[in-house]
């Protein structure tokens, strides 16, 4: 009879008996999830709330992106559950003493504000499109599910006028200020899951939520420009395919002109965010090697020698030093920065990976190891789940939630005052 | 009413209605219990002699057949470990199985790397050691459970209800012993409950029946005439990874400092 962990866990030298890899793929993912989440979130704050004018047109795509994310965010620790239908229970009896008792409550408040502000943000947007369908008459049957659906969003509150708007920036404002901190929140209490476990000797560290902060912000910046850019591209594809320059499209070239700026200060950020996370994730090697307590030996052993390539190659080189070289050679292209990003997120999810995977590598004995094989071909729900298609499932499941939601909340070409 | 006003009458209703709820004391019920005395009784501990234990494994066999973990998966509620420390200065440890069927060879498990063959002039002492759940008096599990569904019985023992358990293997990553993990069949979490449905029907463990050494006992630390109690009391005995904090409550004799 098979164990749970036992089909991916191969164990080497002295593991003890009830020792495998419990927490696999899904729980890589939920922290790298959650990560993108706060990252885009925190990107839009920084337009909304210290009015950094030239990420007016990212801020917008990055709040509506991180609500599509959020929808996703907690879908790897349910897959990752043995009883997913019990995962309510958390909310029913909710024990305090777990950090992991708390996600309700936070990813609930953070969902509020992301909601609230989307509304103060779109609500003009809801009015003018209700308004002319409820004037109009014999509304097809598109038109009027169309009608009761922005009906139902302005929440009846058809006041545009300055004054209103007004109070909506304002509002916005606020909500945006009371998000980073909720954000930053939402994400280091992922990394305080980690950072809490004494037990595990390569997670237990204070800066584990620092670091988990640090690097989500980077790969939210990082998804936030891969998605503007392909998204740019594809509307510039449009355009130079419907030559006629409609109002909703404009020319490619003025297309082009916008994305340029808004990724170089987008990057710009990018690349001061990442300096924070590499400094604090190198602070926390030198110090464990500097420290030498006795579970070094083992961990020196895993970070130097097993996971040597999965930590300094894939990592640290290609997903830090790389695109940080990518991104500080002047004359910056669009191209360049789309590759970087590209690495920035691979880099961010190996450091997940490395963290999660990594700190299940040895045995709590210190005299054995753990090697995980991912279940690719998956042969029944579990090995579907927690397995490479259960991965990119989660992956995939938030550009198709933001190209259905964008539907709604347009995220291009809106004009209005914020 | 205008905007002052609204704000005066507020600030004196809530300060109205502190002022006098400041005269109660709100109880901790802990903070009750000890101050009338800890009036609990039972304080079930165990205490393993590791030189009586010769690593047959009928501890094993018993727990894993009274407690239903099928015979077969690769997890048990106990196990023993074998070390040998040879001259070099190298220790070998191993568990095959847990040790369900003992120790067949004198072969070292090493896993996926086969086994390592070690000559009898080259060993410098080898033992056993009997491994089972601590029933830490600061159970790591406990605390991370966000269900609650693992909880202190006021007795010392920690038990998981598999009616509530959501499965998410908190407690399995936060217990430094290793002896949680997933029930083959329930799919909830799983441990050593110390037989608890035997202990309070006056039993003894299932693996302390078993051993046909005496090498497991299990005892009430709150009675001074157990027997269990006083060998802890009056003699030196070892815990398993203090430096965790937990504050196991398996006493061991005979504990080598390469004891993992």
């Amino acid at each position: 009879m098979m164990v749970h962990g036992e089909i991916w866990t191969a164990k080497e030298l002295f593991v003890y008996p009830n020792e495998y890899i419990y927490w696999s793929i899904q729980i890589v993912m939920y922290p790298f999830m959650t990560g993108l989440v706060a990252g885009a979130f925190v990107l839009s704050s920084l337009y909304h709330v210290f009015g950094i004018k030239q990420l007016k047109e990212m801020a917008r795509f990055a709040l509506v992106f991180s609500f599509a994310l959020l929808f996703v965010a907690p879908l790897p620790i349910v897959l990752h559950l043995q009883h997913p239908f019990r995962g309510i229970n958390v909310f029913m009896t909710p024990h305090f003493t777990s950090a992991i008792a708390a996600f309700g409550i936070v990813f609930f408040s953070y969902g509020a504000i992301v909601a609230s502000e989307l509304w103060f943000l779109y609500r003009k947007h809801f009015v003018e499109v209700a308004l002319p369908l409820k004037e109009k008459q014999d509304k097809s049957v598109g038109e009027w599910l169309k009608f009761i659906l922005f009906c139902t969003l302005t929440l009846g509150v058809y006041d545009i006028s300055e004054e209103a708007l007004r109070r909506d920036h304002k509002a916005i404002k606020v909500l945006a200020a009371i998000g980073i901190p909720v954000a930053c929140f939402l994400h280091g209490y992922a990394g305080f899951i980690f950072g809490s476990v004494k037990a595990n000797a390569l997670w237990m560290t204070p800066l584990m939520p620092v670091i988990f902060i640090m690097s989500a912000i980077v790969s939210g910046i990082a998804l936030c420009i891969l998605t503007y850019t392909v998204t740019m591209e594809i509307r510039k594809f449009l355009a130079k395919r419907r030559m006629s320059p409609t109002q909703r499209f404009r020319s490619p070239e003025e297309l082009k002109g916008v994305e340029v700026n808004v990724i170089r200060m987008t990057a710009k950020y990018l690349l001061f965010f990442m300096v924070f996370a590499i400094s604090l994730e190198l602070l926390d090697l030198i110090f464990r090697g500097y420290t030498a307590v006795k579970s070094w030996d083992v961990l020196r052993s895993v970070i130097y020698g097993r996971d040597f390539t999965d930590i300094f190659i894939l990592q640290y080189a290609i997903g830090n030093l790389l695109p940080l070289i990518l991104l500080l050679v002047p004359g910056l292209t669009i191209r360049r920065t789309l590759i970087a990003t590209i690495f920035v997120l691979f880099g961010v999810f190996m450091m997940r990976w490395n963290v999660v995977i990594g700190g299940q590598a040895f045995s709590l004995t210190f005299a054995g190891y753990m090697h995980y094989h991912m279940p690719i071909i998956p042969t029944d729900w579990e090995t579907f789940k927690e397995g490479l298609f259960g991965a990119l499932s989660v992956f995939v499941l938030p550009f198709i939630l933001f190209w259905v939601i964008a539907k709604i909340f347009p995220v291009f070409d809106l004009e209005e005052s914020h | 009413m205008n905007r002052r006003d609204f704000l005066k009458n507020t600030a004196r209703v809530i300060g109205g209605i502190t002022l006098p709820l400041t005269a109660f004391k709100i109880i901790n019920p802990r903070e009750l219990l000890a101050s009338t005395g800890d009036t609990e009784k039972v304080r079930w501990v165990f205490l393993v002699d590791t030189y009586k234990c010769v690593g047959c494994g009928m501890c094993v066999r018993a727990c894993k057949l009274e407690n239903e973990i099928p015979y077969d998966a690769k997890v048990t509620r106990t196990w023993v470990e074998r070390y040998v420390i040879t001259k070099d200065g190298k220790t070998h440890a191993d568990s095959p199985m847990g040790a369900r069927d003992g120790f067949t060879t004198s072969k070292i498990d090493l896993g996926i790397d086969g086994y390592e063959e070690i000559k009898n002039q080259d060993i410098d002492k080898g033992f056993f050691v009997p491994k089972l759940c601590n029933q830490c008096a600061n159970p790591p599990c406990v605390q991370v459970c966000p269900v609650g569904a693992t909880f202190q019985v006021p007795d010392g023992v920690v038990l998981v209800d598999r009616t509530w358990c959501i499965g998410c293997g908190y407690c399995i990553m936060a217990c430094p012993y290793g002896v949680r993990f997933f029930h083959p069949v329930y799919h909830t979490a799983e441990k050593c409950t110390f037989c608890y449905h035997r202990i309070t029907k006056g039993m003894k463990t299932a693996c302390v029946d078993a051993c046909p050494f005496g090498a497991r006992q299990i005892g009430n630390l709150k009675d001074p005439n157990d027997p269990v109690t006083k060998v802890i009391m009056t003699e030196r005995v070892g815990i398993l990874k203090e430096e965790y904090g937990t504050k196991p409550q398996v006493y061991y004799l005979g504990l080598d400092r390469e004891v993992k």
